[in-house]
């Protein structure tokens, strides 16, 4: 579980996040939604330590994360996943060094059992023969699923997604989404997702927290969100033209169809 | 001054993560031996042939400055070789490698800054600092005075070539010319100052580039601001250094 209890954070005196306040579960999608440049980056980013917070409490279980020094946070770092927006696999290593790399950092394992479970994670992610090719000589989608591998090559408790389908294909999308939802549910983490994707949010969230202008807005489950009566996040999610005009003719989304 | 202030307190902020207790220290091995081919053996060749033609330069100008029957001939080689011990190979190479290395790492470190690599080190529980930095300082370190060697020997040979087939100077003048009053402790001042240069060349850049923000742009601007302080640190240093060292 990780628990953010009245988080602050400004950039040269601008205020970004104003009294956020969420909780998120384990074993969860927990998903953060919100337009371009409200703040759910910076939340993420304040959540894993990559921003130091202002003001405000980060509780990863018991432990409080944000007075942590930078050797004590590595502890816990080291239970964290992450994939990031532009997927961030170091260019200069392959595919097999990128997902190998935390293994050999923090493990004391022979190199036969890395490559096995390198092989074992990049498997899962549905990544075959491509071990010795460099991230410059991949798609945009197999990038995210080694980012995905490299972030589960450690068996984390936390897995933390940065606009996990910015930039591609909607099918491509759905796999992507697809797969962080079995990976959360297969490993029991806590996964927080970082999205303005409306077909995520149907497909994958079960937790969701609206953020906008900095403050959250709304939390609630994603049945709940078609039914909201905050003006904000109704204009939100139907911005899309199909859900639109399935709210103004009183439809909803086909529940069967999006729930997993 | 405040902002100068400010960005030293950065640099020594930064320079105490990047000598923090690492990791694995296999792991940093592997790195610190990409890192002496990358940025080591790399720049044996820019720096042979700059040496080459620097030694052929310096020998003819100091024939032609020193056209004169009261002057013997053999100080062309004399002052090839000093020219070259005393500042060229250490101070002229290591400006050369403020604009080759340095640019490298700034833009190296920048591109991962911009496009969250260092991030992705940070959120695993890597220091991140650490890891990047403190291999190319060691590579540097270790690398840059068989540079300076390389540069030494190149530059006198590019001397002893241009002098010998120009005519301005006979080989047995110009072998006798370097051997004439030669100072052994020219070649460690030299190697000293390497040291140091080595160790601002990297830590500048690598500051400047750990600490981009925004985009390609700033990555760019970066790699120049590398360059610029370096250079300038170099040429204070060597200053400094000269009379610390020399006097």
């Amino acid at each position: 579980m990780i628990k953010v209890s009245h988080l602050n954070k400004s950039f040269n005196g601008q205020p970004v996040l104003s009294d956020v306040s969420v909780t998120f579960e384990p074993g969860k999608t927990n998903l953060i939604i919100g337009r371009s440049g409200s703040g759910k980056t910076v939340l993420l980013k304040s959540i894993v330590g990559l921003h130091e917070i202002d003001s405000g409490e980060i509780w990863y279980e018991d432990t409080l994360f944000n007075k942590l020094d930078f050797n004590s946070r590595k502890e816990i770092r080291k239970e964290m996943g992450m994939l990031f927006q532009g997927s961030a696999l170091f260019d200069s290593l392959t595919v097999e060094q990128n997902v190998r790399f935390p293994l050999d950092m923090f493990t004391d394992k022979s190199m036969e059992e890395k490559l096995d479970r390198v092989n074992f994670c990049l498997n899962r992610v549905d990544i075959h023969n491509a071990n010795k090719l460099f991230p410059s000589e991949l798609s945009g989608g197999m990038k995210k699923r080694v980012a995905i591998a490299r972030a589960i090559s450690l068996n984390p408790n936390y897995l933390f997604c940065d606009e996990p389908n910015s930039g591609l294909d909607p099918l491509t999308a759905i796999l992507i989404d697809d797969l962080i939802k079995e990976i959360t549910l297969e490993y029991n983490m806590t996964t927080i997702v970082n999205t303005h994707d409306m077909n995520s949010v149907m497909k994958i969230g079960e937790k969701i927290v609206f953020i906008s202008d900095g403050y959250k807005c709304w939390e609630g489950t994603k049945n709940e969100i078609l039914d909201s009566d905050c003006a904000i996040l109704n204009d939100f999610v139907f911005a899309n033209a199909l859900a639109g005009q399935l709210k103004k003719s009183k439809g909803k989304p086909d529940q069967s169809s999006t729930s997993s | 001054m405040f902002r100068f202030l400010t960005q030293l307190g950065n640099y020594v902020i930064l320079l105490k993560k990047v000598f923090s207790k690492p990791e694995k220290a296999h792991v940093y091995y592997k790195q610190t031996l990409h890192e002496l081919v990358y940025l080591g053996f790399n720049s044996v060749g820019i720096i042979t042939i700059i040496s080459f033609f620097m030694g052929a330069v310096i020998t003819l100008q100091t024939a032609y400055n020193t056209e004169n029957p009261i002057y013997p001939t053999y100080l062309i080689g004399l002052g090839c070789r000093d020219s070259i011990i005393l500042e060229f190979s250490s101070s002229v190479a290591a400006l050369i490698l403020a604009g080759k290395v340095g640019s490298n790492i700034a833009s190296e470190l920048g591109t991962m800054r911009v496009t969250e690599q260092i991030d992705a080190l940070e959120i695993m529980g890597v220091n991140s600092a650490s890891y990047l930095i403190l291999p190319k300082i060691i590579a540097t370190l270790l690398f840059n005075p068989f540079l300076t060697l390389i540069s030494i020997i190149v530059g006198i040979m590019g001397g002893w070539m241009a002098g010998t087939l120009s005519g301005v100077i006979t080989s047995e003048d110009f072998i006798y010319g370097i051997q004439y009053a030669f100072i052994p402790y020219y070649i460690t001042y030299s190697l000293i100052k390497t040291l140091f240069f080595a160790f601002i060349i990297t830590t500048v850049s690598s500051y400047h580039g750990y600490n981009v923000e925004g985009g390609s742009l700033e990555v760019g601007q970066a790699s120049t601001k590398a360059v610029v302080y370096s250079s300038v640190l170099i040429l204070l240093f060597n200053v400094i250094l000269t009379q610390l060292l020399l006097s």
